[in-house]
């Protein structure tokens, strides 16, 4: 008798909330109770919905726990695999309903997705190219083989797949290019160097399904005349490293990779190349550079890689997102593939959901859908119940899109017409409590770090945007100030060498576009209508609601609360550092944020 | 070619070629687009934005450095987009560049504040008013070479020093370090220039378009516009580099490249930094003549010349004139040369002339006279960068030739196979593909089994060998004997390295040689010679581009020298003193019978001097008490003569033995012209006057004659020049007007003749070119158990021959200020020498002693000493052991042994206590 299987999710989530030590209390537990012959351990990838991890999944029902300790081990096994009752108590609480969910397919975040791409993360056991092969692994890639190379090309090109890095070219045309340069030698690279803060699709994708990006390289290399590939990937990845060395390993015993693979006389072989965590490595010329040896500093284009690229060779670069996509476009057939998304972004696409939202995670969903399902279905809403804001879209390259746009399809030319851009997909969702200021400070700040230095707009212009971004969270913007972003956000984005500068400007040009008033608010009012500003804002305690209890004063790190007991407290701004402990403990709400102190006094 | 390609540049329709950029069919087109970044001899990278322009249908502007042409390009260089983004680029850059233009020595040369001129930026449409101007840390000065100084607050990044460094140099000292607005340029680790790869030769200072990199000479002097820049060609090595010196007020304040046809705008450390010797304090400024005091007088010019004439007469109607013999000078002018040989041949009556070619490349003259007909380098300094495989033999060519190691380099980088055979891990033999690390003394059974090798494989070029060559069967005989297995014995290089250096270098279609000193110094050095020519000849590489057999010469003006019959064999333009229609056609325009015998050569006229057949030497600009072998026994030949001349810029070691000193002006202070290692004649033009009474080489030549009854009555040194060439038939076509300001490279037999780069081009100058059978024979002195160690000698980089201009440059003289010896590290282990240890290095004929240098980089079993270095010369210890043919000595290779001394003071090398660094490690080591 087959045994049963019990999912662990192993994707880095999940390994930093404790599953290691959920698995070995797992297997010390089955040891103990005889159970080893009767189930099974997997440990598996990303399963996406790292908020509530560690995730366990147990067979054949699928049912989900969530957020399992150690401690919680003994239950389910005394409980679940032995007594076949459920342990309610670690089920998932839809936050809107309140009701506790068994079946994990069942969870909104789960079934409003549509996977293609995650389709075996956390699933299979990524360590093993059996269960990849099981499940219609490596069936692209012999139909491919057995195709000739333009076919190949041609129906990626028809499946209509864009970029997945973020600019969104076809991905055809870009194989098509590199098959029509001429040289002997060729390469496929394949960039896995997730930059973008909040983003890691990538590093679940390499961690839970790594064959599926060697077989979109492998197929991709076969199309383009290549031999050898590339894979960049940074070091902060450790795991994905090591399951991409793992798989490269098996697909080399298996045949899948090597000499003459299917007997097709295409051979095709894979390294791995670690990045030093550059985010700028993320531009493909950079990368190029950074492979080679030298410092990852982009060069212009033209010369594009598809005709010069690693080694002055020929060289097709994709993202590990771009590639997972290719083994079901061959496998399932271009058609199919084509008939999800919309007119000019065909598939799907996965966002790292983060910030105000309840369900954070990874989200694959049909291209076209709106922001508002994706926040409010999968993403169960806003935090506390709070005011939708904006999303932030595409990490440091990409910009805010703001409440009155929030059915805004999700497609490469709305998120553009909207002044934001897929990049890699990150979705950061912000509500009344985030300030956008301060947001876009915190962007700059990110590109200004990771410019390469290279070209003076973008080396130059950031840090000085940064600066001024600053003075205005310091309530020392001034009048002028928003313009001189605006003109100076626009040059830099139009005479930077790479990428990286073309669009550093854009969280804060998009803030200015959607949200000048809160802008405005910082430099001619100096306030911050999020209250996230510290300079712009004083804890006050309201004389009326305070009944003296004495709480905030004990709770004040630096004394600076006074007041007699059962008498209304008062603040000494010259101690107060403002970090807000006072409002945390009051029972009455009697500590509020408001407008500087000092700005009262004058006022009054 | 491809067909060429139409496009528009500011409405006008241009053509050109595919492949090129924007700009540089802008600049063909004489549209000026401004750059930072972008440099002729640098990789484009597109970095300083400058350069945008507008290309229609583009996304964006593009940079024009960085776009190859396409058809039917509309371009726009100046529209208003265009102009707005490079105002724009200006504020990003000058937003955070040190606005200290006040006291800045690069105000008024920098290209920066021209173009915030132009555009009319100054930084505050970015910084506004929250530029904090001019706040610097003063760590950020880097000033603790003696070279130039690195202020990053003006820096813009455009990498060019980075470039120029890595691209053309080789040496890779700086980079970009950390990121964003904290991105600069770096050494490794932060460390100081001085304790970096760098070899200081300031390219990058030249390359610099602000004041971040500044040189340290003239500072405060003057500024570009305060000073005159007067083009000249540099005095140290045959490279023959362009230069200016910066006269203000009558003084030299400082030196820089220029762009010139044999440099390109590159230098080295001694072209750019090593002129202060020129108003040294010790210049001569008056004749000196010994009087009964054994002292050295000032006197007239009349007295000193008067008596030189006199003296000379005397000797001569006494001993007869070959009772005389005359050192010419590689530093000296083609026309002083000229006159010089002139004066001893026709005044004197005596063909005992020579000069120092005979201890660097008179193996070379001989050698490849007997077989091509022509003893000059066959190709051109650039034409290496075009080369498919370069054999480097003999040659540290990085140290003694830095700028043709730039060449070599960018073939190198543009993807030349390099074989470096060397005893020595030079800069070059690092970088080498593959390094033959072979025993002294040991080139001809290498060179011998790697043509076995060509043979055996059948990788010979059989049609040239055919149409071109004759003597081909006896040398395939003789080679047969080399089979690889044998020379490994005989060299000491594996047998398959040997196999490999013979594909490497035959399969390629462009195949060079360069050679030097290496090959020529030695018992067998004409043997040598020969041995890499039947290589060439064998492999089809002669008369082509980028091929050829180079020699590469030492001096500034030695290839004059020898093309201006200053060696005892041979009138002008290598025409046999012999033959007597040649030899009548001189007497004629001379006015003089000449001799037909030929005369003593250089160690010749030493030894005959010590034996007393010689009784007076007339030395212009030679110091062979410390450049010649044996300096013991040339010291006992020039103390036994009964008259000695010496005509020099500074009182050298030869100078203090004479009887009259006449005080000559430096190359900066007279016009002439020399001819360089390519064979390219170059003007020299004076930028001051000389100092005192100091007078031009070839103005004193003319008065001493003058009172042997021959008026010459040259006023300029240009009549000089028409002089020569019509007795020349090399330089028959070479007059100043046509000099400026490329030079010509002769042959140039007419007024219409182009000049020659590549020479046997159709036929060899001999008619077909001889294959000549050589044989390996050991050296003259081999190690015993009483001196059972291979002193090898030669140049490094920071000096030049017998240190009177580079120990005299303060900047050089600084970074290294003594001579040493390189031991082997294993060696130094087994006789207990430490790193910096004083050591004493003892032959047969004397010992002298000096620090330890302790690497890796020299083979087990052999030294290595500069000879530059008068407190330890270590022409005390080589050898005069002579080749049969070209009477060169055998400085390559002597037996010594070595001694540990006791520690004096404190412990350490004293380039390392000097604070100054281990320089020349550095440059020993190679580039890492």
């Amino acid at each position: 008798m087959a045994k049963r299987r019990i999912l662990l999710c192993a994707g880095s989530g999940c390994v930093s909330s404790g599953a290691w030590k959920v698995k070995e209390e797992l297997l010390r537990k089955l040891d103990e109770r005889g159970l080893t012959e009767k189930f099974e351990v997997v440990a598996s990838g990303c399963h996406g919905f790292c908020e509530q991890g560690p995730l366990l999944i147990i067979y054949p029902k699928e049912t989900l726990y969530c957020r399992v300790e150690p401690d919680d081990v003994s239950e389910i096994v005394e409980e679940h695999l032995i007594g076949d009752r459920v342990v309610e108590r670690l089920f998932y609480k839809d936050p809107e309903t309140g009701e506790r969910i068994a079946d994990h397919a069942k969870i909104n975040f789960y079934a409003k997705q549509e996977r293609i791409v995650l389709k075996n993360c956390g699933v299979i056991d990524p360590e093993s190219i059996a269960e990849y092969v099981d499940r219609g692994g490596y069936d692209g890639l012999r139909k491919a083989v057995s195709m000739d190379r333009v076919a190949v090309i041609e129906a990626v090109k028809q499946s209509g797949l864009r970029g997945r890095g973020g600019a969104g070219f076809p991905t055809g045309l870009k194989w098509d290019f590199t098959y029509k340069a001429d040289s002997e030698k060729k390469y496929i690279v394949c960039n896995a160097d997730e930059g973008d803060p909040g983003a890691f699709m990538d590093r679940s994708v390499l961690e839970g399904d790594p064959h599926a990006v060697l077989e979109g390289m492998l197929v991709a290399g076969y199309a383009v005349g290549a031999d050898e590939g590339y894979i960049y990937v940074r070091a902060e990845y450790p795991l994905a490293v090591k399951r991409l060395r793992i798989a490269i390993e098996q697909a080399e015993e298996q045949g899948y990779l090597g000499s003459d693979i299917f007997d097709s006389g295409f051979s095709f072989h894979v390294s791995v190349k670690e990045g030093a965590g550059a985010f700028v490595c993320g531009e493909e010329t950079a990368l190029l550079a950074s492979i080679m040896g030298k410092r990852g500093m982009p060069s212009p284009r033209p010369p594009f890689p598809a005709t010069s690229g690693l080694w002055g060779k020929p060289t097709c670069l994709n993202n590990v997102e771009t590639f997972a996509n290719v083994p079901f476009i061959l496998r399932e057939g271009w058609e199919k593939y084509a008939a999800i998304g919309t007119e000019g972004s065909k598939g799907t696409k996965i966002f790292a959901l983060t910030g105000k939202v309840n369900n954070t995670g990874l989200v694959e969903v049909p291209m076209g859908n709106t922001i508002r399902k994706v926040v409010y279905e999968i993403g169960g809403g806003v935090k506390d119940d709070r005011e939708f804001k904006a999303v932030q879209i595409g990490g440091p390259s990409g910009g805010c899109i703001p409440n009155s746009l929030i059915d805004t399809p999700i497609d490469y030319d709305s998120l553009v017409e909207a002044g934001a851009m897929m990049g890699s997909g990150g979705m950061v969702v912000v509500d009344d409590e985030t300030c956008m200021v301060d947001l876009a400070r915190y962007f700059l700040e990110f590109v200004q770090s990771e410019s390469c230095g290279k070209c003076p707009p973008c080396r130059v212009g950031t840090r000085k945007m940064l600066e001024c971004l600053k003075r205005i969270c310091d309530g020392e913007g001034e009048a002028d100030d928003i313009d001189w972003l605006i003109n100076v956000g626009e040059s830099i984005k139009s005479y930077s060498l790479c990428g990286l500068g073309q669009t550093a400007p854009n969280p804060a040009l998009t803030t200015i576009r959607y949200f000048r008033d809160e802008y405005e608010a910082h430099i001619k009012d100096r306030t911050c209508p999020a209250g996230a500003c510290q300079a712009l804002i004083d804890y006050v305690i309201v004389a009326e609601k305070c009944k003296g209890c004495g709480l905030c004063i004990k709770a004040c790190p630096v004394e600076a609360i006074s007041g007699e007991k059962k008498t209304v407290h008062t603040i000494d701004y010259d101690l107060c550092i403002k970090c807000g402990a006072c409002m945390e403990v009051c029972k009455l709400d009697a500590v509020i944020r408001g407008k500087p102190a000092a700005q009262k006094e004058e006022a009054a | 070619m491809a067909d060429a390609i139409k496009l528009n540049i500011d409405g006008t329709d241009v053509e050109t070629q595919p492949g090129t950029t924007i700009i540089d069919v802008a600049t063909e087109a004489g549209i000026e687009i401004p750059k930072l970044c972008q440099h002729r001899l640098l990789s484009a990278n597109g970095t300083c934005r400058m350069c945008l322009v507008e290309v229609e249908g583009a996304r964006t502007l593009l940079t024009a450095c960085t776009t190859p042409v396409q058809p039917g390009m509309k371009v726009s260089t100046r529209s208003e987009q265009v102009l707005r983004a490079r105002r724009s680029v200006l504020e990003f850059l000058l937003a955070e560049h040190s606005l200290d233009c006040l006291v800045c020595e690069r105000s008024g040369d920098c290209r920066l504040q021209d173009y915030a001129y132009e555009y009319g930026a100054d930084g505050r449409q970015i910084a506004g008013k929250h530029y904090e101007r001019g706040v610097e840390e003063p760590g950020e000065v880097e000033a603790d070479n003696p070279f130039f100084v690195r202020d990053m607050s003006k820096c813009i990044l455009c990498g060019r020093c980075v470039r120029m460094c890595a691209e053309v140099m080789g040496y890779g000292a700086v980079d970009f370090a950390s990121r964003g607005a904290e991105t600069k340029v770096a050494t490794s680790f932060e460390m100081p220039l001085t304790e970096s790869s760098c070899v200081f030769c300031g390219n990058c200072v030249t390359a610099c378009p602000t004041g971040a990199l500044q040189p340290k000479q003239g500072a405060r002097q003057g500024r570009a516009y305060e000073y005159e820049k007067v083009r000249t060609i540099c005095p140290y090595c045959g490279v023959g580099c362009s230069i200016n010196l910066h006269v203000r007020d009558g003084r030299i304040i400082g030196s820089s490249a220029v762009e010139g046809p044999a440099n390109r705008g590159l230098v080295c450390v001694k072209g750019h930094f090593g002129h202060g010797w020129i108003q040294d304090e010790d210049r001569l400024t008056r004749p000196l003549v010994r009087k009964d005091d054994g002292e050295l007088h000032p006197t007239s010019w009349d007295e000193a010349l008067d008596l030189v004439a006199e003296r000379l007469r005397t000797i001569k109607s006494k001993h007869g004139s070959d009772a005389i013999g005359g050192l010419a000078s590689a530093k000296c002018t083609n026309e002083e040369n000229y006159l010089f040989q002139r004066f001893m041949r026709s005044c004197v009556a005596t063909n005992n002339v020579d000069h120092c070619a005979r201890l660097c490349h008179a193996s070379t003259v001989a050698g490849l006279a007997t077989v091509f007909g022509s003893g000059a380098m066959t190709n051109s300094n650039w034409e290496f960068e075009s080369s498919d495989v370069l054999f480097i033999t003999g040659s540290n060519t990085t140290e003694t030739h830095p700028v043709i190691g730039a060449v070599v380099e960018r073939g190198r980088r543009a993807g030349a196979k390099l074989i470096v055979a060397d005893p020595r891990v030079t800069d070059m033999a690092y970088r080498a593909d593959l390094h033959l690390q072979h025993h002294p003394g040991s080139d001809i059974a290498l060179l011998n089994a790697m043509a076995h090798v060509i043979l055996a494989e059948g990788l010979e070029d059989k049609e040239f060998i055919e149409n071109r060559t004759e003597g081909f069967a006896e040398v395939k005989e003789k080679v047969a004997e080399y089979s690889p297995e044998r020379a490994a014995e005989l060299t000491g290089v594996p047998a398959a390295d040997i196999i490999e250096a013979a594909r490497m270098f035959a399969r390629e279609r462009r195949g060079a040689v360069l050679y030097s000193m290496g090959i020529t110094q030695h018992s067998k050095g004409v043997d040598n010679v020969k041995a890499i020519a039947n290589l060439a000849m064998l492999t089809g590489n002669i008369g082509r581009f980028a091929t050829g057999v180079n020699p590469l010469r030492g001096q500034n003006n030695v290839q004059g020298a020898c093309d201006m019959g200053c060696i005892p064999s041979h009138l002008p333009g290598y025409q046999l003193v012999s033959k007597k229609e040649l030899r009548s056609k001189f007497e004629r325009a001379w006015g003089s019978p000449l001799r037909a015998d030929p005369g003593l050569t250089m160690i010749e006229m030493i030894n005959e001097a010590a034996d007393g057949g010689l009784r007076a030497l007339y030395i212009m600009g030679e110091n062979p008490m410390l450049a010649d072998p044996d300096i013991t026994h040339v010291k006992e030949g020039l103390e036994n003569l009964d008259f000695l001349v010496v005509q020099d810029v500074f009182l050298t070691e030869t100078a203090q033995l004479a009887d009259v000193v006449l005080p000559a002006a430096s190359f900066a202070e007279k016009s002439g012209t020399f001819t360089n290692t390519e064979r390219r004649v170059q003007l020299v033009r004076p930028a001051v006057s000389s100092p005192g009474e100091a007078k031009a080489d070839w103005r004193i030549l003319c008065d001493l004659a003058a009172r042997f009854g021959q008026s010459w009555g040259y006023e300029e040194s240009a009549e000089i020049m028409s002089d020569l060439s019509a007795l020349t038939p090399s330089y028959g076509g070479i007059s100043y007007d046509r000099l400026d300001p490329v030079g010509l490279q002769w042959p140039c037999p007419d007024a219409d003749h182009p000049g020659t780069p590549i020479l046997h081009t159709e036929t060899f100058a001999r008619g077909k070119g001889l294959f000549s059978p050589v044989d390996h024979r050991p050296p003259a002195e081999v190690p015993n158990g009483e001196f059972p160690i291979v002193l090898t000698t030669g140049r490094m980089l920071y000096h030049f021959h017998t240190g009177s201009m580079t120990r005299r440059a303060p900047s050089l003289h600084a970074h290294v200020p003594t001579g040493y010896v390189e031991v082997n590290e294993q060696d130094a282990g087994h006789l207990g020498i430490e790193h910096g240890q004083p050591v004493k290095v003892i032959s047969r004929r004397g010992g002298v002693v000096t620090q330890a240098v302790v690497t890796p980089n020299i083979k087990q079993g052999v030294v290595f000493m500069p000879f530059h270095f008068a407190e330890a010369a270590a022409n005390v210890l080589t050898n005069t052991a002579l080749d049969p043919v070209a009477k060169i000595p055998e400085l390559k290779v002597c037996a010594v042994r070595l001694e540990p001394q006791p520690w004096e003071g404190a412990r350490g090398c004293c380039c390392e206590t000097s604070g100054e660094s281990d320089a020349f490690e550095a440059t020993n080591e190679g580039s890492d």
